[in-house]
């Protein structure tokens, strides 16, 4: 899946994805797509409610052996 | 119009530090308004330097032990130093943000970190002993907000 930015969570434990995604998230225009490589099992859950709670769309969650990686495209405001 | 989340922080061990930061910092990454007000010993957070924080297995008989032994034992001298060692080690094995980090996450969210003002002058602190960015109340100040929030937990 193509995006526009991509952000390495891997080896980080909670909430520090969530966070690092947030400031990420403010680095790209709304509309493009965040890339994110986590290994933290719980991120899966977070990276849900995350999303559901700031509007930002979930496109994918796929994990890979012991990674998860989501993508996730920023919200327009309109 | 965003969600609001009112903690109170009452605890400084090494341990009890970690769950107001954590919350107040993913609040604010879930773009809730948020305060916390730090009373008591939680104020020991707020100062410039928290390298020193400490946290004592003993009277904590849940804390998981590397060897069981009993809580008696935990009075021995330098077991809390180690008990301290011990615990930082396993916060940086397991890329658990620091206190430090978590901190200046909120303060960079613009979290609203609060010094109870009774505390200040009881424990004799100065304002200049504080990291940059606080603000000083009392019970009125946290209610002000408290009271419109969605969320209010004491820790």
């Amino acid at each position: 899946m193509d995006f526009d930015k991509e952000l390495d969570a891997r080896g980080l434990n909670c909430p520090l994805p969530i966070l690092r995604c947030k400031k990420a998230l403010a680095e790209i225009t709304d509309g493009q797509v965040l890339k994110v490589m986590a290994t933290d099992p719980g991120s899966v859950k977070d990276f849900q409610a995350f999303c559901k709670q700031t509007g930002h769309e979930l496109l994918s969650l796929e994990t890979q052996e012991k990674e998860f990686i989501f993508h996730i495209r920023k919200q327009i405001k309109s | 119009m965003s969600k609001k989340l009112a903690l109170i922080a009452s605890k400084g061990t090494l341990d009890w530090a970690y769950p107001p930061f954590i919350l107040a910092s993913t609040a604010a990454a879930l773009d809730y308004e948020v305060q916390i007000f730090f009373t008591f010993y939680g104020l020991t957070l707020l100062k410039k330097d928290i390298s020193d924080l400490k946290v004592s297995p003993l009277g904590n008989p849940g804390m998981p032990m590397p060897v069981p032994m009993p809580n008696l034992l935990q009075m021995i001298p330098g077991m809390e130093l180690m008990a301290t060692m011990m615990m930082k080690q396993k916060i940086a094995n397991k890329g658990v943000a620091s206190i430090e980090a978590l901190r200046t996450a909120c303060l960079e969210s613009g979290v609203k970190l609060i010094a109870c003002q009774m505390t200040v002058d009881l424990f004799d602190f100065k304002p200049e002993d504080f990291v940059e960015g606080i603000e000083f109340g009392g019970a009125a100040t946290f209610f002000e907000f408290a009271g419109e929030s969605d969320v209010n937990l004491f820790i």
